[in-house]
């Protein structure tokens, strides 16, 4: 409905605050005699702490408080949690180390923070930051997720015996085992995920300021919405009434996952804020992002399946190791069940299925959320393994997937873990990638690269996640007295463009003007009651859900209060673009809004004002699938790897604004791309994090992408009456299967079978040169 | 960063008298690599000396037999200049192609020379363009400048005036960006002089060298197939996680053929 309602192209009304420079991240805040925080971090990946000397660091110029772990087990400060709960087929529980914010006896990562400095200049607080001695005792350590469970493996906490954290299972593994030994056709993959430095443009900040008056505390810092953060500040952490701690994040430089969690740092620069009742002030640097923000991804996994001489897929298992870092952050743990267990064997119908997570120890910074959280890891497993069975079986690669995709007659459709897919033309949305891409030219296009010397591959991939959390959000709606509407919102866009969409949405439901509609987020002071955040892929239908329950109860108070005003019986009243008509006589919605704040222009016993306040529930998540294909071209004497064509094909449901979602896919695509060809964090034997810039991790370049074309294929979600499926994560979950289905295209004809990701030109490289020797011999 | 005390040279006579006389001084020539060590605190000059207000030091020149670019010309001027691109187009490209756009426009020459950095691209443009370091003490050819990792001929109190390139008969300068950082991991520039040849490699050693061997092979004919087969040892190499000593040795023959390919 009009220029601005659902489905239109709007240009993001943030855009222009955002890119000419009046967006007020962190860093930009800064509070009146405002003094300023630097840590210390631990060099050794696992050492005892016998001592910290912090006196000469308190007696250097402008150093105001030195803060070590005792001081704050001695200020009671509470622990850093995680509320997962597992347990190991015998009934033993998951183990759950306790986290201290700075850990008093032992540290158990690099970078780990063990100390703070707070000082009048930043320049004092980091010189103050230096002069801190920690006497350590270096204890062997392990980083490896293919090694932290071998027998005498370093202990990150010896106590336990062992550094796995649970062997949690699903199925029925010797049945499991009996069928795939018993399949026509059975195949497997061997397959590393490789841990990721998420990289927000904005590094981790926090600002926070104290009034002893009236005893609350103010904290600013990037995040996805600060209910959650504020209550685990407020009653876990630093024991104040929640009402008493504000959370502001005006605008957050990128979220990936890692930007919703609790981090030491934060409670640090909060606690000292309230310890010294001046304003404290930190901005992480580039390099401490990399050593303390949460890593993404990290696991390894063998995966077999099982098919019959059709290709029909009728067995999996699926043997997870998932590096969770040193300690238990807030989700990591959960990523492999709940984020991408819930929805393997993904697109496909597979009845029988073993699956077993075995989630380590190591001495490295955890890991968590990151783009797509367990979806795309799930993915790419299935993926790889139905190439594999293509192969296995001579068969295409589309027609494997077609064998065994679950079809709109099997839905509603109910995974293993427990998803409802409710819709999805999955074939219909490969057909379209297939065709876009020229798919069946392909050989042609070969055969000329051939020409060149190049060794040219097309690769398909399809993928499905579970989108829009659960299971509450709240949305409040202000009718201003000009006629505009303030929406406050428990979601937060830190990058999303809520702003625009919100205002698309009051334009369609309420008719108000789209430039007249303004949102208020990121604020726990203004925020919903009800609030979870962004994240999740969630907002399309949790916020955009909410602005429909506000906007059907603006209107159908407005037809009372209408039909007082026109003399008439609310029933009769009918709402269409913004105007309450009754026959021939018509009120508009912002005369109704300036009439319900005068009692005497009010139906007798109604409350004034046509503000609403909404809580939706999500009980159902929906399933946002897709196709993607990607061409590219190798030179085999260098390895150098070019991408020549990408398509990607979104089923996004409903699509709110095409240009948003475009945005979401290439942005998603790109980081995709970035974790096929580039990016991998490296940590040597002793735990040193050896890729801890952008001189040694590979961030992938504007160049990396050729230009790529995203279409839709739209199938509304029944899950929500808005019909969208969240488009935040898609493009990470499509392009490393898709990029890895070409490599291989490209390559299995000289031998070589598989590349661990990140394909960088040396191991492409190496793998041609060992696949031509084998041949050669 | 930590504080140091900052000077704004008058000419080089100024920030040679500076160099010698304060504690701990550093130049100040572009900033490319010195600003971002002094940022993450790992050199604590006591003094920086800036040689961007000395006009002298800008430019670039034909001059007889060599293309003089002056110390402070930052790498993007040296990119457009017609001159250059029409008298050395490999230094213009191999110029165009340093860093990003902002570090091409704040770069310098000197301050690229002075460094000797192993993956900058300059090194192998000077060793293999016959070049001549001119400091405001003396002339030293670009073979006996390069002395080893972070480390040239300069002495105390030298300050680089202007480069002097030889020009070829034909040049070409190919790199392998780091899939990282997007230095050089092999950079080779091959230049030829009549019956002479130069083939100088940067990026993959600790500090620029050249290829004896190719250069004869490409003395007695220049021609791709005339080095396409000589390995080079990966023993004085460096490696890193993206790409090790082996792979550095194998793509320099691979460039190097590959820049005779485009000239030939």
């Amino acid at each position: 409905m009009g220029e601005f309602g659902i489905g239109q192209p709007v240009r993001r009304k943030e855009d222009v605050r955002l890119l000419t420079g009046g967006g007020e991240f962190t860093d930009d805040i800064n509070l009146e005699a405002q003094v300023y925080a630097a840590f210390v971090r631990s060099p050794h990946a696992n050492a005892k702490i016998s001592a910290i000397d912090t006196l000469a660091a308190r007696s250097m110029d402008g150093v105001i408080a030195v803060y070590t772990g005792q001081d704050l087990v001695d200020a009671g400060v509470g622990l850093l949690i995680n509320d997962a709960n597992y347990t190991n087929r015998n009934g033993k529980p998951m183990h759950k180390p306790t986290r201290q914010v700075m850990p008093v006896a032992q540290t158990r990562f690099v970078g780990e923070v063990l100390a703070m400095v707070v000082a009048e200049t930043p320049a004092q607080a980091r010189d103050a930051a230096e002069a801190v001695e920690i006497d350590y005792d270096v204890l062997p350590a392990i980083a490896s997720t293919a090694h932290a469970l071998d027998e005498g493996a370093p202990l990150v906490w010896p106590e336990h015996g062992e550094n796995l954290v649970v062997h949690w299972e699903y199925g029925d593994k010797d049945d499991v085992e009996a069928k795939l030994a018993a399949a026509h056709t059975r195949v497997r993959v061997d397959l590393v995920n490789n841990r990721l430095i998420v990289s927000p443009m904005e590094p981790r900040s926090a600002s926070a300021e104290y009034d002893a008056a009236s005893g609350s505390l103010t904290v600013y810092t990037p995040s996805q919405g600060g209910r959650r953060l504020q209550m685990m500040l407020a009653r876990g952490l630093l024991k104040m009434a929640p009402e008493k701690v504000r959370i502001i994040s005006r605008d957050t430089g990128g979220g990936f996952g890692i930007r919703s969690k609790m981090y030491p740092e934060t409670v640090m620069v909060a606690f000292a804020a309230r310890a010294l009742g001046r304003p404290v002030k930190w901005r992480g640097d580039r390099s401490e992002t990399f050593v303390s923000d949460y890593h993404g991804r990290d696991q390894i996994n063998v995966a077999e399946m099982g098919l019959d001489a059709s290709g029909r897929a009728s067995v999996l298992k699926v043997e997870t190791l998932l590096n969770v870092g040193a300690y238990l952050s807030e989700n990591g743990v959960r990523l492999p069940m709940e984020g991408g267990g819930r929805i393997i064997p993904c697109m496909y119908d597979i009845p029988d299925f073993y699956f077993s997570v075995k989630p380590m120890f190591t001495n490295t910074i955890c890991t968590d959320t990151y783009r797509g959280a367990g979806r795309p890891e799930a993915n790419f497993i299935m993926e790889r393994l139905m190439d594999a069975g293509a192969k296995a079986l001579g068969m295409s690669r589309e027609d494997i997937r077609r064998r065994n995709f679950i079809t709109e007659a099997q839905m509603p459709y109910k995974t293993h873990l427990g998803f409802t897919l409710d819709s999805g033309d999955f074939d219909g949305t490969m057909q379209m990638a297939l065709d876009a891409a020229d798919w069946t030219g392909f050989e042609a296009r070969r055969a000329e690269s051939a020409s060149r010397g190049k060794l040219r591959g097309v690769g398909l991939a399809t993928f499905i996640e579970g989108a829009g959390s659960r299971p509450v959000e709240g949305m409040r709606m202000r009718f201003e007295e000009n006629g505009d509407v303030t929406l406050f919102a428990g979601t937060y866009s830190h990058g999303q463009g809520h702003e625009t969409v919100y205002a698309q949405l009051v334009n369609e439901f309420l008719g108000v003007d789209f430039d007249k509609v303004h949102l208020i987020d990121g604020d726990t002071a203004t925020s919903p009651e009800t609030s979870n955040g962004t994240f999740g892929s969630r907002s399309s239908m949790v916020g955009g859900m909410g602005v429909k329950r506000a906007s059907e109860a603006v209107i159908a108070k407005g037809r009372k209060i209408a039909a007082h005003l026109l003399q008439t019986e609310a029933e009769r009243v009918v709402f269409e673009n913004g105007v309450f008509r009754a026959q021939s006589s018509s009120v508009t919605l912002a005369e109704v809004a300036t009439a319900s704040r005068d009692a005497s222009k009010m139906p007798e016993g109604m409350a004034l004002g046509l503000d609403e306040s909404v809580v939706f529930e999500n009980d159902v998540e929906n399933f946002p699938n897709g196709a993607h294909v990607c061409e590219l071209e190798i030179d085999p004497e260098t390895g150098i790897l070019e991408i020549l064509n990408y398509v990607a094909v979104d089923d996004c449901g409903v699509i709110l604004n095409p240009f948003i979602v475009h945005g979401q896919v290439y942005g998603g695509v790109m980081q995709g791309v970035g974790q096929a060809l580039t990016e991998n964090v490296v940590y040597d034997a002793s735990g040193q994090l050896l890729s801890a810039s952008y001189m040694d991790y590979g961030m992938p370049r504007a160049a990396h992408m050729p230009m790529m074309e995203a279409l839709f294929n739209v199938v509304p979600a029944k899950t929500n009456e808005l019909g969208v499926k969240g488009a935040g994560e898609a493009g990470a979950c499509g392009a490393p299967p898709a990029i890895l289905s070409a490599v291989g295209d490209a390559l299995s004809h000289i031998g070589v079978s598989h590349i661990d990701m990140p394909l960088t030109p040396e191991k492409v490289w190496r793998a041609i040169q060992e696949a031509s020797a084998v041949k050669a011999a | 960063m930590h504080n140091f005390n900052y000077h704004r040279a008058a000419d080089v006579a100024d920030a040679s008298g500076k160099l010698t006389s304060l504690e701990d001084p550093k130049i100040l020539a572009g900033g490319m690599t010195l600003l971002p060590t002094l940022k993450n605190r790992l050199a604590a000059p006591s003094d920086l000396i800036d040689l961007a207000a000395i006009a002298d030091l800008k430019g670039v020149s034909v001059e007889g037999d060599e293309v003089v670019v002056r110390a402070m010309t930052p790498h993007a001027v040296v990119a457009a200049s017609a001159e250059v691109q029409k008298a050395l187009p490999a230094l213009a490209q191999l110029a165009g192609n340093i860093g990003d756009p902002a570090v091409r426009h704040r770069g310098t020459i000197g301050g690229s020379v002075a460094n000797s950095d192993p993956a900058a691209d300059y090194p192998a443009g000077c060793v293999g363009l016959d070049a001549t370091i001119v400091t405001n003490k003396r002339k030293i050819a670009a073979d006996d400048f390069f002395l080893g990792l972070f480390e040239t001929a300069l002495e105390e109190g030298e300050v680089i005036t202007s480069v002097r390139f030889k020009i070829p008969t034909r040049a070409h300068y190919m790199k392998f960006r780091h899939p990282a950082s997007g230095y050089a991991v092999v950079g080779v520039m091959v230049a030829q002089y009549g019956s002479k040849a130069r083939v100088a490699v940067t990026g993959a050693g600790p500090c620029v060298f050249r290829l004896s061997e190719m250069e004869a092979a490409l003395e007695k004919s220049f021609a791709p197939s005339s080095i396409a087969n000589i390995k080079v040892s990966a023993e004085q190499l460096m490696g890193d996680i993206h790409c090790s000593a082996e792979y550095r040795a194998h793509l320099i023959t691979v460039y190097a053929r590959r820049a005779v390919e485009a000239m030939v």
